[in-house]
Order: C-alpha cells, then structure tokens, then sequence
C-alpha cells in the first residue's frame, strides 16, 4: 500500500508566546512534530506493517523541518519529503499549503494519506479536507479508529464526543483524532537507521508551480496577545462565607448569573 | 461594499443550533448592507426556517432530500453548489463545528479560495472586513483579512452575539431541489456518548471537574451544580484518563475548546492542555484544596477549598439566589 503523511513541524504552544515586531518570536522556542501529526504518522506505520508498502512523510516548510522528518523516519516511516517553498512563496497560508501538496501528491498514486487534524499552532485545520478536494478523493477528517480490508474502509469519526461510524473506500485521506493510537517513540536503532532514509527536497520549480499559482489568499495584519487578566480575586475567611461571596459576585459584579 | 452572504445552519436533534444564529450575525457584519441567506440542509428542515428570518437572516434557502438526513461532505458540498449556483453569494458562515470544520475546507478548495476559520470576532475597519481568530492554542490572537477569493469563515460558537430574535421580521422562505449522487462516505451508524440536553461546546456555564473529583460518583454534584445553572459538565483530561467521565466532555487543547459565559473549574490543577480549552471564558472559578495550583492564575475568582465541601454549598447558594430573583 502507497501511504502518505502529511506533517506539520510546529511551534511547542507550552512554551511562553512573545510578539516581536508583529511575529510570534520564535527564538529559543522548541519545535516538534504536530501532536495530531504524530498519531497519523504512528497510524501510517500501523497500517503499513499490517498491510505491507511504504510510508512517506510529507512536509511544507524550511530546511529547519528536516529535523521533525527525521524524527518521523525514526518511529518507522520509510521515506521523507520536504517541500520548501519559503524563499519562492512570500505570502502563504493554508491555500498555499494544500495547493504545494495536492499538486506533489497528484500523480503518487496514493492508496491512503494521513494528517493531524488541525496543527496547534495556526489552528485552522484545513489541510487534510483541502487536499482530499484537490486530488478528488473522498475524506473523513477526525478519525478514532481505521479498519482497513481490500479496498473497504471502516472508520469511527469522533463528532464533538459522539462516534459516527463510516464506511467508504481507498484511495482516501483521513485526519487523525487524539484516542486514534499511542505513538511510539523512536527507538535507539530508529533514531540510527533514519540518518540512512532517503529524505528529498523539492522546490517549487519542481513541481511545475508558480508563485502566482499558490499565493496565499488571506492576510494576518496583526498578532497580538489577549489583554492581561487582571489578577484574580482568592477569596478569604470562612469556607460557607466564601461561597456567599462568590454567589454575590458572579450576580452582581460578574453578572453571569 | 454590500456583498451577498451565505450562512450554513446547523441542525441538531430537530432544531437549530445557537452558532447558527450567531452565524448570521457576523454575516450580517460582512455583508455590509448586502443581503444574508441562510441555508438550511436536511430530509425534513423547511419548518426551521422561520427561526432564522426571527434572528434576522433576510432569506432562506432549504434544500431537502432523504440522502442529507445525516451529514456527509459530498452530499453537502452538493447540496451548497446548487445554492452557491443559484445564489451567486461572495461569502459563506459556518460554525466551527465538528461540521463546519469539515465541510469548509472541501468547499474552499473546490473554489480555490481562503478560509478564515475559528473566528471569534468580525468587524468592519477601513474599508476591511477584519477577522479575529486565536492561534498558538488561544494564547494570542490574529487578525486577518481575505485578499482573494469568496470569503468562507467558521464562527466559534458562544463568541459572537446573535441579533435579538425577533418573530415580526420579515423574510422569504425559497427550496431549492438537488439530486443527491455518488456519495464516497456511507455514515453506518451514529453512536450517542455525549449527554442529553445542553450541547458543551455552546453552553453559557460550564461545571468542570478534574482529577480532585477522584471518582465517577464524584461528578455527581458537579452536575447538580450544572443543571441548576442550566448548564453543562466538562472535565479536564486527567479526568477522563482516570475514568472517572467519558472523553466526550474534556475540555482542552485534545478535546473541546470552550467559551461559556461562566466556568466554574472543580478539583482541575489547570495543566496547559487543559487552559488551552477554557482560558477564554469570560468569568473562571476555580475549586482547588492546593493554593498553588495553576489554574487560580487563570482564575477570576478563586476558593481554596475541598470541592465536596464548596459546590454543595454553592449549589445551596444558587437556589436561593433564584428565589429572590
């Protein structure tokens, strides 16, 4: 089976965020691997191993993100792609993003791709479904399980806490939901085979795109922090008075109640 | 400029979702003076359109037909094609749902437009229609604009107010016929997790419960204290992982991302993942026997105290509170 995944290296949002000249400053900041993006590439892995083929990772981004592709190489992928497109695209966003990967992705002849999704940094989950549309193939984004068989799929979509359970059939792309798996950490050999796994580097010229073809679609004009909570009131004294106060609180200062 | 917008309702359990409404809000916001129609979607909806006109969508679209009963993407995308065909609209609002995150993006794509989505606020600035949308896990913000292209957005419910509802405006109601084909995803079976009655992701109060309610009977109370509020439970994911409440209600950056007018934080320490889900309420409580716990950072009201000892007697509290008023 040809399996695909498409991997987003991401800010680490447990760390402090600070705007500098309108940008989230990234300097010192950890990155990592997408946490959704782990689950699809662990699946990725799950399926391939059952099923037999090969996993390719797929990134858009800087050189930077060759480190997140190791890493996936390193739980088990077999291959990794980067597609850098930052010196030829100035204005991107997700338009971009699924554009760059439907048009690599167009004639791979995918069986299955995986995502995260959403990425915890942007947020804005549209990757997956995007690209699904551009390569014409069907999509079930928020997955908790997948069953493949032949070419039937059987997938349980979360659905804000209910389950819904689908049926439809391969080639198809997914996007994985915390509760899909446990994703595995590189081992000791991984981490050594990886350093040997081919990872290529595509530029927008090789895909036969043009700036102009990819340009981003909407602006971000501003980055700013949400205003400062003012420092919160712990109330004192007797527990049965504290709740009093509270309840007097919330209806008349709060007036949520 | 007036543009004609589109709005995508939601229908859950027979009837209308808030973020419906408040989606035809903030599409009256982008539409500048142009007109808003709301589209409602389903094997039997037409009589859920008079509510939309009440909370100011100046049309309704209904398409109906036995293969939308439940949602799939490509019957979906089908049945907004014949609208967008018809209706010739420069905008669609949707909520940002487990459906609106799903279908958005498909139909972006197929219109190789943007989609700013999760947005928490709109507004007109300079000639701009300027979006606002959390990123980095809702600890800071961006504003965006659509350069080109249609303008799809997704609302997060419970940010944006709805017009008041108001059963004397006056709307047309129009069906539009589909012939729904070749669906690629066959929904088998739904499976109900979630509780009855108030949907989490849109209730005005929150009741959450973490670790601290240190069992399942535990919640007991919390719900107590939710139903009272007329609200609903959350819980925090060291809750669910400890089995005490199913994975349904966590509140966090894996789970649900909530903005209820009150949330009222019980026994949660207040671990990042979980502030990533609820550190946008506007008016946080925290419940906590360990002063030092994270969570009264978050806090705009604050009790150190054992849960079991405080919600019983909040829950007293409230009750009185509703007999005077």
């Amino acid at each position: 089976m040809n399996i695909f995944v498409l991997m987003k290296r991401t800010f680490d949002t447990e760390e402090k965020i600070v705007v500098q000249n309108g940008k989230v400053s990234e300097e010192g900041a950890e990155f990592i691997i997408n946490p959704y993006d782990e689950y699809a590439i662990e699946e990725a892995i799950q399926v391939r191993d059952q099923h037999g083929g090969e996993v390719t990772v797929v990134t858009v981004g800087n050189e930077d993100a060759e480190k997140e592709l190791r890493t996936a190489l390193a739980m088990g992928a077999d291959k990794a792609v980067l597609i850098n497109i930052e010196d030829d695209v100035e204005n991107r966003d997700q338009y971009t993003t699924a554009k760059v990967l439907a048009e690599y992705l167009k004639d791979k002849e995918a069986d299955l791709i995986l995502a995260g999704n959403v990425a915890i940094d942007g947020g804005s989950g549209q990757v997956g479904p995007r690209v699904a549309e551009l390569l014409g193939i069907p999509y079930v984004t928020t997955i908790t399980k997948l069953e493949i068989d032949g070419t039937n799929v059987k997938v349980v979509r979360d659905v804000e806490g209910d389950e819904e359970v689908i049926e439809t059939s391969l080639p198809l792309l997914v996007t994985a939901q915390q509760g899909l798996n446990e994703p595995r950490y590189p081992s000791l050999p991984g981490i050594m085979k990886a350093k040997k796994k081919p990872l290529e580097e595509l530029e927008l010229d090789d895909l036969d795109l043009e700036e102009d073809d990819v340009e981003a679609k909407t602006k971000t004009i501003e980055i700013f922090l949400p205003p400062k909570k003012e420092e919160g009131k712990i109330l004192q004294g007797d527990i049965s008075e504290q709740v009093k106060e509270l309840v007097s609180l919330l209806h008349t200062e709060a007036k949520v109640i | 400029m007036a543009r004609k917008v589109l709005t995508l309702a939601e229908v859950r359990d027979g009837a209308l979702r808030n973020v419906s409404f408040e989606a035809v809000a903030a599409a009256k916001t982008i539409a500048e003076g142009g007109e808003v129609v709301s589209v409602v979607v389903g094997a039997s909806v037409r009589s859920l359109a008079n509510e939309l006109i009440a909370y100011g969508a100046d049309r309704v679209v209904v398409v109906e037909h036995e293969k939308l009963a439940t949602y799939t993407p490509d019957g979906y995308a089908q049945a907004l094609q014949a609208v967008v065909e018809q209706e010739k609209p420069e905008g669609i609002v949707f909520g940002h749902t487990a459906l609106g995150k799903d279908l958005s993006p498909k139909l972006a794509a197929k219109w190789q437009s943007g989609l700013v989505s999760d947005v928490v606020a709109v507004e007109e600035t300079g000639g701009n229609i300027v979006f606002t949308r959390p990123i980095y896990s809702g600890k800071a913000f961006e504003k965006k604009i659509v350069t080109d292209g249609f303008m799809f957005v997704t609302v997060r419910p419970n940010n944006i107010a709805p017009l008041e509802k108001d059963e004397s405006r006056a709307g047309t109601i129009v069906d539009v016929q589909v012939d729904i084909k070749d669906l690629r995803t066959i929904v088998r079976d739904v499976v109900r997790k979630t509780a009855e009655g108030v949907d989490l992701s849109e209730a005005k109060v929150i009741v959450a419960g973490g670790r601290g309610v240190k069992s399942a009977e535990g919640f007991e109370p919390l719900k107590e204290l939710a139903n009272l509020l007329g609200g609903a439970v959350g819980a925090s994911r060291g809750a669910c992982d400890a089995g005490y409440c199913d994975y349904s209600l966590q509140i966090g950056q894996t789970g649900k991302v909530v903005t209820p007018d009150l949330y009222i934080a019980c026994g949660i320490s207040g671990a990042i993942q979980h502030l990533a889900g609820m550190s946008n309420s506007k008016v946080i409580v925290a419940i906590n026997k360990d002063p030092e716990a994270n969570i009264f950072k978050v806090a705009d009201y604050g009790i150190v105290g054992d849960l079991f000892e405080v919600v019983p007697l909040l829950i007293e509290e409230f009750k009185k509170l509703k007999v005077h008023s």
